[in-house]
């Protein structure tokens, strides 16, 4: 592409961000999605319009694992790589269509058509393995499947021409509860919101900030608040934390001059194994956004974010027309139902391939136009959120349960579920069983009976929460999932009696170090030298001196981490380790400690060059006897 | 308002707004820092600096002082683990202490010896990072970057001008400068800004200048960083 076209394309994508800094991301993402990646020039035009110095672009688009400021090819491919696509055969199926296309991995092929690669979970467990191609999603692969592929790219066949069922995502919901079987009609909870008044259920000390927040002193919004508060509903994105405290203490930040009060959907859903945000946007949109609006009445917000992870972007379009339809039906934009004062509209804001960004003060950073680092807490964002507003960050499914809330009232939910865990909990089901997809039940729910659903027979494990959740045993399966017993953000990842629990934890520490940030030195560096550990295992150079140093890692992990990544990274080792421990025990060849260092190993690439792979081409290498 | 927090049994006072470290120094109470520096902004990402408090581990560059916290310090448990956190960032760049023009004057290697570092413990990554020497005046030694940020603050709120800056991700953290080539050469770089003095190890170096004060002579040589008063100058 010429300098000048380049040009273009960036002047059109800034213009219509207004030419606002804060949209980097956005505009990074578009600029790619017509040059196929970053070029030199369209940094120096940036540069020029946004007024930003270009380490703050490089900064930020080197931070992104989908922004390319190196040429990746007019086809970018990228193969899910979560444990449950190498169950399903991702590995053959990557190696036959580079051999089919005559790439190497990673690398972009000689006439710059195509790039193959690997990347985390892309949210197709149910339906994997799965693969990206410019950042749309495609199921089901197959060996014919990927032969197709290869057909098309080498034909040059425009993405938008491919057979339109590649892209076909399907929902697979195989249990609806509450949520997923809601007979809604768009506005009807914001409808009952306003209907309930604040005759007695409204408490004085309230009345301040819900006037500061909707000028007209409408009663409705502490009622709100009020019946979310009842429903005892707790955060579904995994911390649980109480819903309707967040919103309160946001409601009751103090606003400064020109501020106003954000509510931020948390669509991010990096977490391997978890999918059930996916289906509930594909699903039920209407009522995602419904919650975020009876939210923002509560708590008095005038802006609105959903934060989409970049692997979901064939969302985008279809949410972006209910979003519209929405303002057509007076439920977005201004006096929303006719309420005078009752302002809010939402924009849709998509990543580019960082788990962390789904950390609440990362995802706000990201919102901003930067690096997605978290931030230092205190203070936190109910008080100094996106661009220092006050600001609420929920998960998808939090949002969905406080329509039915604002619909339904806060006892009705209260009396779902169980003591401690009101309402129902959606279940991302992957791995080993019968029938993958999507599983509403009231909390409470065991092991044992979503085993028993979706079809699992023989199973060996289950990893609830995805890696930085719990890995469970067999004489742990009638344990319950709810906050009491199991908190999760819903994923469960199913594994039988044929595999390999330390494969398993293995898969899920170079995520992890892949998915670090980078910012603080326990988790960008002990990340590392974890999966350095795990990989010596793994080539059968592993002694107790290595697990010694796995527990001494994790202490560190654990106790200096800046966030959650980090606090959590050891979990899948620590859990196999305790509770499958003949996985490990069967790759310690010694007793004693043996250096990471392998000769015949380190001359794999002297191998690969002068093409000989003979006998007479390896080290016969003497395991033990070193220490 | 003056207020009084305990560090290791002995009795801190502190203002308001005041940050852990912050009164700690001004009562004279060393904690090991690297990224912390009292001219900027805390940044809260090497860690070093961790204490307990009230049981709970937290960086005390970044956590405010409040009135009757209880904060450890100088525990074994906690040197233990900031040990190894030095030891991480050795082993993460390359850091070649007898050939570095840094050494004696350098944080992170008498933050080190502050903390009894006696080797790298863990196998060491070395990364393969370029040496920019296309400046006529300063230097760029990667290979010796902790990405703690000082020199990004500095030329960004000090001298506005945005030099320096991070891109990359996790382990691939890397320093950036403000030049469409790379090069510290095509940027507005002089000696004179700040960011030119803040760099705590061995990165950001006057060409010219090599071992002007011999090895033995220098800032960390002559006394350890805990009782060297302004322990955050960097030269
Ligand atoms: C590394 C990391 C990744 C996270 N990813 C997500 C995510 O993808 N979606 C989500 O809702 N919460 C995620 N969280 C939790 C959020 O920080 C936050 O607690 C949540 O969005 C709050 O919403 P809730 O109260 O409705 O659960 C993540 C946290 C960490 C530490
Ligand atoms: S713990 Fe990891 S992800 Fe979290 S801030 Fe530190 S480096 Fe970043
Ligand atoms: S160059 Fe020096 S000051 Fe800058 S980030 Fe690296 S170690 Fe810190
Ligand atoms: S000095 Fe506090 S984290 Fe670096």
């Amino acid at each position: 592409m010429h300098a000048e076209a380049v040009a273009g394309v960036v002047d059109r994508v800034i213009n219509r961000y207004r030419r606002d800094p804060t949209c980097m991301l956005q505009i990074l993402r578009e600029v790619q999605e017509a040059c196929d990646w970053i070029p030199p020039e369209a940094i120096d035009r940036m540069q020029a319009m946004l007024g930003v110095p270009r380490t703050k672009i490089e900064g930020v688009a080197g931070f992104y694992s989908f922004i390319y400021t190196e040429p990746r090819g007019k086809y970018r491919v990228l193969f899910s790589d979560n444990i449950t696509d190498r169950m399903q055969g991702n590995r053959a199926l990557m190696e036959r269509l580079c051999n089919n296309l005559w790439v190497e991995r990673g690398k972009v092929s000689e006439d710059g058509l195509v790039s193959v690669g690997k990347t985390a979970c892309t949210g197709l467990c149910d339906q994997g393995p799965g693969m990206l191609v410019n950042n749309y999603a495609i199921g089901g692969l197959s060996l014919e499947r990927i032969d197709e592929i290869a057909e098309l790219i080498r034909n040059k066949v425009p993405l938008a021409d491919w057979p339109a069922a590649y892209f076909k995502i399907e929902d697979n919901i195989r249990r609806a509860d509450i949520l997923l079987n809601a007979d809604f009609k768009p506005g009807e909870a914001l409808l009952a919101a306003r209907a309930r008044a604040p005759s007695d259920g409204l408490n004085a000390s309230n009345m301040r900030s819900w006037r500061e927040g909707l000028p007209s002193g409408i009663g409705g919004p502490g009622a709100t608040l009020d019946e979310i508060k009842r429903s005892g509903l707790r955060g579904r994105g995994g911390a649980g934390f109480t819903t309707g405290l967040k919103w309160e203490a946001c409601r009751n930040a103090q606003l400064k001059a020109g501020h106003q009060r954000v509510v931020v959907c948390n669509a991010d859903e990096g977490e391997p194994g978890t999918f059930k945000d996916r289906v509930l946007l594909s699903k039920c949109p209407d009522l995602v956004f419904e919650g975020m609006t009876v939210a923002a009445y509560a708590i008095g917000a005038t802006r609105g974010f959903v934060y989409l992870r970049g692997e979901y972007r064939y969302l985008l379009d279809h949410l972006n027309a209910v979003l519209a339809n929405r303002r057509r039906q007076n439920l977005l934009g201004k006096d929303i139902c006719g309420l005078p004062g009752a302002d809010f509209d939402i924009e849709i804001h998509v990543g580019a391939g960082a788990y962390v960004c789904g950390e609440e003060s990362a995802l706000i950073e990201s919102l901003e136009g930067k690096r997605g680092t978290p931030r230092n807490r205190p203070p936190f964002p109910v008080t100094n959120g996106y661009l220092d507003q006050p600001t609420i960050v929920n998960n998808v499914e939090t949002f969905a349960a406080a329509a039915l809330i604002a619909l339904n009232g806060g006892e009705w939910y209260a009396g779902i579920g169980t003591k401690q865990s009101a309402g129902t909990k959606i279940i991302s089901v992957s791995g080993d069983c019968e029938r993958p997809g999507i599983y509403e039940y009231p909390f409470g729910v065991s092991i044992r009976q979503v085993l028993e659903d979706c079809g699992a027979t023989d199973t060996q494990a289950v990893q609830v929460s995805g890696p930085s959740g719990i890995c469970v045993a067999e004489d742990e399966f009638d344990r319950i999932i709810g906050f009491e017993d199991i908190p999760t953000a819903g994923a469960f990842t199913i594994f039988n009696k044929s595999r390999d629990m330390f494969e398993v934890a293995r898969n899920y520490v170079h995520f992890f170090q892949h998915e670090s940030c980078g910012f603080c030195t326990p988790c960008r560096v002990g990340t590392s030298l974890l999966k350095n550990l795990m990989d010596k295992l793994h080539y059968g150079s592993g002694s107790p001196y290595d697990f010694a140093e796995i527990e001494k890692l994790n202490q560190l992990l654990q106790s200096m981490s800046h966030c959650g990544l980090g606090h959590t990274a050891c979990n899948p080792v620590l859990d196999t380790i305790a509770k499958f421990r003949p996985a490990y025990d069967k790759r310690m060849m010694q007793q004693d400690f043996t250096p990471a260092f392998d000769l015949d190993r380190e001359l794999s690439s002297a191998r690969q060059m002068t093409g000989r792979d003979d006998a007479g081409a390896h080290l016969a290498t003497e395991h033990g006897g070193q220490s | 308002m003056s207020y009084t927090f305990t560090l290791d049994g002995k009795v801190i006072p502190f203002v308001d707004g005041q940050t852990i470290i912050q009164a700690a120094s001004a009562a004279g109470v060393f904690i090991p820092h690297l990224c912390y520096h009292p001219e900027f902004k805390p940044h809260g990402s090497c860690k070093l600096c961790t204490v307990k408090v009230n049981g709970r581990h937290t960086a005390s560059c970044t956590m405010r002082a409040a009135p009757g916290m209880v904060v450890e310090s100088e525990t074994e448990e906690i040197n233990a683990e900031r040990r190894a956190l030095t030891q991480m960032l050795f082993v993460e760049g390359n850091h070649f202490c007898p050939s570095c023009e840094k050494s004696g004057n350098c944080q992170l290697q008498a933050t080190a010896y502050h903390l009894g570092m006696m080797s790298a413990h863990y196998d060491h990554f070395f990364p393969n990072r370029a040496v920019d020497a296309s400046h006529p005046e300063a230097l760029l030694d990667f290979n010796r970057c902790i990405l703690c940020s000082l020199c990004v603050r500095a030329s960004r709120d000090v001298d506005g001008k945005n030099v320096f800056g991070l891109s990359g991700r996790g382990i691939k953290t890397h320093l950036i400068v403000n030049a469409k080539s790379g090069r510290l050469a095509d940027t507005d770089f002089t000696l004179a800004d700040k960011a030119a003095q803040v760099c705590p190890v061995g990165v950001i170096l006057k060409k010219r200048q090599g071992f002007a004060v011999p090895i033995g002579e220098r800032k960390y040589d002559k006394a350890p960083i805990s009782q060297t008063a302004e322990t955050t100058e960097g030269r």
